[in-house]
C-alpha cells in the first residue's frame, strides 16, 4: 500500500522525468544554494561577492579537471589513488623543461611544456592502466604505489628544489592577473554558449520528432534555454564584475575555468552519449555481462587511465601554471579532494554509477564550504574535520535516496 | 546438404580436467536441438566454445561448410551466432535500448551515438518479436524476470541471428513466459534460424526440440530424432550414457 508520501515521490519523479530532468542534481543544486546563502550570512556578506566567486571558480579548476576522470575510473570500478602524486611530479617535469632546459624567453616553450605535460601525464595512466587491466594487479594498489612513486619522483627529479619562475606565455593557463580573457571575449564566449544551448535543444527537439518520438512540451524547452541562459549571463557578468586591483578593469572568465567548462562539456557528453562511455558504465556494472556482449573490458581500463593521466597533465598545467612554481609537493592530498568531489557528485564506488556535472558540482560543494570557512577564519584542520563529515553525510544521504527510489 | 553448423571433434580442458572431450554434432537451418546432460555434463563448455568466451583447444568449427575461426564472442556475432545466457547477461544499470546495442551501438562520426535511432530500431524489433515493455528508458534493474528475458531475447534476434543459442531458456520463467517463448522459438525456427536449446531438465525442452543431443562426463553420448524417442529413453541416455536399444537397430 503506496503511503501518501510515496506517491508524491512518484509523481514529482514522473514530473521531473518527463521535463527531462535529473531529480538528483536539482537536490545537489539546492543544497548548494543553501550551504552558499548560510555561508554569506556567515562571513558578513564576503561569500556571494563577485571577488569571492571569481577565486571560487579558480580554485575549483584544478579539481574538477581531475574530477571528470575520475568519475569514469570510479564508475569502471576502479580507482586512482596517484593523480596528486602525478600532477606534483608533472609540474616539477614541466617546469624543469621551461626553466632549464628549453629557452625560459622562447616563444614556443608554452606550448612544447604544455604537450610535454599532457603526454607525461597520459603515458603514466598508460602504464597504470596496462598493469591494471593486463596483469591484473588491483588499480587500488597499483595507483597507490603511483601515489608514493610520483610523489617521490617529483622530489627526485630535482632533490626537492621549488623550479621558478615559469615561462609568461605558460603562465596565463593558471589564470594569474593576465590569465582572463577580459570583458570582449568574455561576453563574446556568452553569448555564444547561449546560441549553442538553443541550438541544441533544438536540434534535439528535431531529431526526437524525426524518429517519430515525443518530445518535451515547448514550454518546457523554452524554459531549459531561459534557466541555462540566465545561468550562463549571470556567470558572465560575476567574471566581469571583478576587476583588477586598482582599476575599473573588469577581469572577465579566466582561462583556467574556461578550460574546466572545456573539460567539463566533452568529459560529460563522452560519459552520456559517447560509445566509450557506454561501455564504460557497461564495464562497471558488470564486466561479465560487457565481455559476453563483445566489449574488450581492458582495452577500456587502458583507455579509462591513459584519459585519466591526460587530465591530470592539464590539471598539472593549470596549478603549476598559477603558481609560476613546480613543486615537489604541488597536489599533495588532491586525490582525496577528487575522489570526494566524485562521491559527493553521486558517483557509486560500486561503480557503473555516476555523472561528470554531479561530479562538478560535487567539486563545488567541497570548495564552497573550503573557502567559506578560509573566510570565517575556522582553523585548517578544523575545516578539514568539517569537510570529512560532509562527505560522510552526502553519501548516507545518497545511499538512503537511492534505496527510497528503488522500493 | 550442408548444415548450417558443424561442430568437428571439439576438445576444451581446464587444467587437466576435459569440459569437452572429443564432440561432433550439427544443426541445420531452421533446427531446434535441444542439448541435454547434467549439471557439469559439458554441455555449457561445449557452448561456450561456439559463442567465442573460450577457444577450443582442438577441433573444427564449420559454418556452412566453411571453416572459421572462433576467437572471442565478437568473432560468434560477427557470424550470426548469438547466445542468451541462462543469467541473460544483461547489464543492470542500463537501460532496454542501451542493453540491446551493447557492443554495437550505432554511431555517427566520432563515435557519438544516434540514440533516437537505437531507440526506434529497439521498438520496431521488440515489435516484430510481439514482446512488450512498459518503457525502454527503464533501467533492466527495474524490469521483471520476463521483462528481462525479452530484452536479451530481442537483443540477440536483432542483428540478424542466424544461429541462436539459449541457455536454460525457460527455467526462470512462470508458465505463462514459458509459452510465449516456445511460439517465439517455433516462430524463429520457421524463420530458418537454427536453435540450440540447452537444458538438464528434459521436461523443459522435449516439445520445442525436433532433435536432441545428449552428453555425459564431457562425451556426447549419442543424437536422437525426437519423434523417435519417448522421455524416458532419453532421460535413459542422461543418467546411464547410453543409447537406447532398438530391436530393429
Amino acid at each position: 500500500m503506496p503511503t501518501i508520501a510515496s506517491r508524491a515521490r512518484i509523481l514529482s519523479d514522473r514530473v521531473a522525468q518527463a521535463a527531462g530532468l535529473d531529480v538528483r542534481l536539482l537536490g545537489m543544486l539546492l543544497v548548494m544554494a543553501v550551504i552558499w546563502l548560510v555561508l554569506h550570512t556567515a562571513t558578513g556578506g564576503n561569500f556571494l561577492t563577485p571577488r569571492n566567486l571569481f577565486n571560487l571558480s579558480l580554485q575549483v579548476a584544478v579539481v574538477g579537471i581531475m574530477t571528470c576522470g575520475m568519475v569514469l575510473v570510479i564508475v569502471s570500478r576502479h580507482i586512482d589513488l596517484s593523480v596528486g602524486s602525478q600532477i606534483g611530479f608533472i609540474g616539477v617535469f614541466g617546469a624543469l623543461l621551461q626553466n632549464s632546459i628549453l629557452p625560459i624567453d622562447g616563444s614556443s616553450t608554452w606550448w612544447i611544456a604544455t604537450l610535454a605535460m599532457l603526454s607525461t601525464g597520459a603515458l603514466i595512466g598508460l602504464g597504470q592502466g596496462l598493469l591494471i587491466a593486463y596483469a591484473g594487479i588491483p588499480s587500488f594498489v597499483v595507483t597507490l604505489g603511483g601515489l608514493l612513486f610520483f610523489r617521490n619522483a617529483a622530489f627526485y627529479i630535482n632533490s626537492g628544489v621549488t623550479v621558478a619562475p615559469l615561462n609568461k606565455t605558460f603562465q596565463l593557463l593558471g589564470g594569474g592577473l593576465d590569465g582572463t580573457i577580459g570583458a570582449f571575449w568574455s561576453w563574446t564566449v556568452c553569448a555564444l554558449a547561449v546560441l549553442s544551448v538553443a541550438a541544441m535543444v533544438w536540434r534535439s527537439r528535431q531529431r526526437r520528432s524525426r524518429y517519430g518520438m515525443n518530445s518535451r512540451s515547448i514550454v518546457m524547452d523554452v524554459l531549459l534555454i531561459k534557466v541555462w541562459s540566465a545561468f550562463i549571463i549571470g556567470f558572465t557578468a560575476i567574471m566581469n564584475a571583478y576587476q583588477q586591483p586598482k582599476t575599473n578593469i573588469p577581469m572577465g572568465i579566466p582561462i583556467p575555468v574556461l578550460i574546466l567548462i572545456g573539460v567539463t562539456i566533452i568529459m560529460s557528453a563522452i560519459a552520456r552519449k559517447h560509445r566509450f562511455g557506454r561501455h564504460v558504465f557497461a564495464t562497471g556494472g558488470s564486466s561479465e555481462s560487457a565481455e559476453l556482449a563483445g566489449i574488450d573490458t581492458r582495452k577500456l581500463t587502458v583507455l579509462v587511465f591513459v584519459l585519466m593521466g591526460l587530465l591530470c597533465g592539464l590539471a598539472s598545467i593549470v596549478i603549476t601554471a598559477r603558481l609560476n612554481a613546480g613543486a615537489s609537493v604541488t597536489g599533495t592530498m588532491t586525490e582525496l579532494n577528487v575522489i570526494a568531489a566524485a562521491v559527493i557528485g553521486g558517483t557509486s564506488l560500486a561503480g557503473g554509477i555516476g555523472t561528470v556535472y554531479g561530479a562538478i558540482v560535487g567539486a563545488l560543494i567541497m570548495q564552497s564550504l573550503e573557502s567559506g570557512m578560509i573566510l570565517m577564519g575556522v582553523a585548517t584542520p578544523l575545516q578539514r574535520m568539517v569537510l570529512a563529515v560532509v562527505l560522510i553525510v552526502a553519501v548516507w544521504i545518497d545511499m538512503a535516496y537511492r534505496k527510497a527510489r528503488k522500493s | 546438404m550442408t548444415p548450417l553448423v558443424e561442430l568437428r571433434n571439439i576438445v576444451k580442458t581446464f587444467g587437466g580436467v576435459h569440459a569437452v572431450d572429443d564432440v561432433s554434432l550439427s544443426l541445420a537451418e531452421g533446427e531446434v536441438l535441444g542439448l541435454l546432460g547434467h549439471n557439469g555434463a559439458g554441455k555449457s563448455t561445449l557452448i561456450k566454445v561456439l559463442a567465442g568466451v573460450f577457444p577450443a583447444d582442438s577441433g573444427t568449427i564449420l559454418i556452412q561448410g566453411q571453416p572459421v575461426s572462433i576467437r572471442s564472442t565478437r568473432d560468434a556475432k560477427t557470424l550470426g551466432i548469438e547466445t542468451i545466457y541462462q543469467t541473460l547477461a544483461l547489464s543492470e544499470n542500463l537501460d532496454s535500448v542501451a542493453n540491446l546495442f551493447l557492443g554495437r551501438e550505432m554511431t555517427g562520426p566520432l563515435g557519438f551515438m544516434n540514440e533516437e535511432a537505437m531507440e526506434e530500431q529497439a521498438r520496431k524489433t521488440l515489435g516484430r518479436l510481439k514482446l512488450h515493455l512498459p518503457s525502454l528508458s527503464s533501467l533492466v534493474q527495474s524490469l521483471s524476470g520476463g521483462q528481462r528475458q525479452a530484452v536479451a531475447i530481442a537483443r540477440a534476434i536483432h542483428f540478424n541471428a542466424r544461429v541462436l543459442i539459449m541457455d536454460e531458456p525457460t527455467a526462470a520463467l512462470g508458465p505463462e513466459e514459458t509459452l510465449k517463448v516456445a511460439a517465439l522459438v517455433a516462430e524463429l525456427s520457421r524463420q530458418g534460424i537454427g536453435i540450440i536449446l540447452i537444458s538438464h531438465d528434459i521436461h523443459d525442452i522435449f516439445d520445442l526440440a525436433s532433435r536432441l543431443a545428449v552428453m555425459k562426463n564431457g562425451r556426447l553420448v549419442g543424437a536422437v530424432s525426437t519423434a523417435d524417442v519417448t522421455q524416458d529413453e532419453v532421460l535413459a541416455m542422461i543418467i546411464a550414457g547410453k543409447m537406447p536399444e532398438r530391436p530393429n537397430s
